[in-house]
């Protein structure tokens, strides 16, 4: 274990000295209560408490709107080049839900066959966590998914100890860093205080549903035909918000474009949506989730479900996004008591 | 700015296309158009059942069935139903015209598993594309397998799509050919009426008999049922789902299927077992 210490006035010299090195974002407050990841050039901009962002931060591993290939054509044939874009920066505040959402897209674009794009980009990434000690709303369940303490996916962390940050350092990226800003090791102390904070958090934080989580294979198993999505469904506007805030949602669409001298175009990939109502439409207009209850199922099962066969994981990181969004109030929290309840 | 966007070319990018040229077309029924294509690059190399992606610069892509064997070789074969706005771009080409071909994708119909078996291949309407990549390929290794029927429905008998090829089925020896049409016309002659009343008709020994099906999710329902009451195991009742694959690599997440299993039919199909499958609500 490798922790150095940062003393809190000093975060405004930290933030400047990356900045100079990069480009650094971090979560900046927008107003009643909403935050997003933008630029920052000194710590005054940051909102250090802040509850999760609008967007994770997955919109710098995979941007809404890319191009993955470049093509020009003409009388002679046509010549392509698929293409990257990327930018070298430092993500800092990232809270510990939203690296479990990281780690997720990242075992999914490394699967063969691989999305060079999105890895491309993650090797110019340099993330920097931040602990939660207390919940961010009501609406957070990461205790549940077990998402509220940190488990890798960082180059640095910080966690709050008072007047100072404890500093973990997981990468040599990260140590290259904190050992050129000569930040100071962490005492014994400092340790003792760490252990300490993660056993107040753990008195905080605790399964926010009520129901284990070991349990809820078996609840969707069974939950395919469940009354639950057609209470959910009546509600779903199909807006596609639940999906675009949420930290492993990355379904996406690929569209062409021409440029105005109809020789050059690109092939370009856009998020999308399980949610809207084309998803899963086919040519001769099938549609096989034409029900917003079955696109709701969709949604649920994609994070609480299918992943666990692939990656033995929940793709749900507890962050409380969908919930805080929908403007239909649909709760994430609520749906999985409601089948729990269902199931019993 | 310390940094700035840097732009960079992927060399092994899994979205770079193939080129493939057209080097025939036909216009087989006023819905569907059929095309031979070659590509600059060698064969594609594909096995029965497999799909590739079809790409024409600034319109976009989609995906396709490759209609024709692997042991044909030189050049692969595509039907294409104007559908949508690719498919409908995509009859406005003919030979000579160049497009950008992904692929092939997806797993292959079981061939390995069904030699030394039956076969009872059921092809309705547009399922015959993907099915004849199949049928033609047990024809060119056909003493590989033991009796084959070929049971095909379709709409009316204008809408019959390889009408030279199913002459040639008719007169074969070594296969038994039936085929109906939904609705009738005053020329055709022979059977009127759904797919499904072909079945009770045909001779089986389930045990030992693959059935290969291919069409509509409606067809599915009530083949599969009559399939099951004729004794054929779930295991060897093979399907082919449609699902429109945007990438073809497992991730955009359009094409896969309602299923408590992770079932992306672009990777773990389109070819699938009734097995597999038979807890989804929808085929």
């Amino acid at each position: 274990m490798n922790q150095h210490i940062l003393k809190k006035e000093e975060l405004d010299a930290f933030i400047k000295k990356l900045a100079k090195r990069m480009k650094v974002v971090a979560p900046v407050a927008k107003g009643y209560d909403n935050f997003a990841f933008a630029e920052v050039t000194s710590a005054d901009e940051i909102a250090l408490k802040y509850v999760p962002t609008i967007l994770p931060p997955k919109k710098y591993f995979m941007p809404v709107r890319e191009k993955v290939l470049e093509f020009s054509a003409d009388a002679k044939g046509f010549t392509q080049k698929p293409v990257v874009e990327y930018e070298e920066t430092a993500i800092f505040g990232v809270h510990t839900c939203d690296l479990a959402g990281i780690s997720c897209l990242n075992m999914v674009f490394s699967e063969r066959p691989r999305d060079y794009n999105y890895l491309t980009r993650k090797d110019h990434l340099f993330i920097i966590g931040l602990e939660c000690l207390s919940y961010c709303d009501e609406h957070a369940s990461c205790a549940l998914v077990n998402s509220h303490l940190p488990n890798g996916g960082y180059d640095l962390f910080f966690t709050d100890l008072g007047d100072k940050w404890i500093i973990h350092v997981n990468t040599q990226k990260g140590e290259d860093l904190v050992e050129g800003m000569g930040l100071p090791k962490a005492s014994a102390a400092d340790l003792a205080a760490l252990e300490q904070a993660r056993a107040a958090k753990r008195e905080v934080f605790k399964n926010e549903i009520g129901v284990e989580a070991k349990k809820l294979p078996g609840i969707f198993a069974k939950a395919m035909k469940s009354k639950v999505w057609h209470g959910v469904g009546e509600r779903c506007v199909s807006c596609g918000n639940c999906t675009n805030v949420c930290p492993t949602c990355y379904c996406f669409d690929m569209a062409d474009s021409v440029g105005l001298d109809l020789r050059t175009g690109a092939r370009t990939r856009t998020w999308d949506s399980c949610q809207f109502e084309t998803f899963a439409k086919v040519a001769g207009n099938e549609n096989f989730r034409e029900e917003r209850s079955e696109r709701q199922r969709h949604r649920y099962f994609r994070k609480f479900s299918f992943p666990l066969d692939k990656f033995n994981r929940f793709f749900c990181t507890g962050c409380g996004r969908c919930t805080r969004t929908c403007m239909a109030k649909i709760n994430l929290k609520e749906t999985l008591k409601e089948l729990a309840a269902e199931h019993n | 700015m310390p940094t700035q966007l840097v732009k960079e070319e992927i060399k092994n990018s899994n979205w770079k296309l193939r080129t493939g040229r057209i080097i025939a077309a036909k216009q087989m029924t006023p819905a569907e158009k059929w095309f031979d294509i070659a590509l600059d690059d060698g064969e594609l190399d594909h096995e029965p059942g497999q799909f590739v992606q079809v790409e024409i610069f600034g319109v976009g892509e989609a995906p396709i069935s490759v209609c024709s064997s692997p042991t044909r070789k030189g050049s692969f074969e595509l039907t294409v139903r104007a559908a949508g706005r690719l498919t409908k771009h995509m009859h406005s080409l003919g030979k000579g015209d160049v497009v950008g071909i992904r692929g092939p994708f997806g797993k292959p119909f079981p061939v390995k598993l069904m030699s030394g078996n039956d076969l009872l291949f059921v092809a309705g309407g547009l399922g015959i594309a993907p099915l004849r990549s199949l049928i033609n390929y047990v024809m060119d290794n056909r003493k590989e397998f033991g009796k084959v029927d070929i049971l095909l429905g379709c709409r009316t008998p204008k809408d019959m799509l390889f009408g030279d090829e199913v002459k040639v089925w008719e007169k074969r020896l070594d296969v038994n050919f039936n085929c109906t049409v939904d609705r009738t016309d005053p020329d055709w002659k022979g059977n009127v009426g759904l797919i499904t009343t072909l079945i009770p008709g045909v001779t089986i020994n389930p045990e030992r008999t693959f059935s290969v099906v291919v069409g509509p999710p409606i067809m599915y329902k009530f083949v599969i049922a009559e399939l099951l009451k004729k004794g054929v195991p779930e295991k060897q009742i093979v399907l082919s789902l449609e699902r429109h694959m945007k990438c073809g690599m497992g991730k955009c997440g359009h094409c896969q299927i309602d299923h408590p299993k992770n079932y992306y039919c672009c990777k773990d199909g389109p070819t699938f077992t009734y097995d597999e499958v038979k807890d989804s609500p929808k085929l």
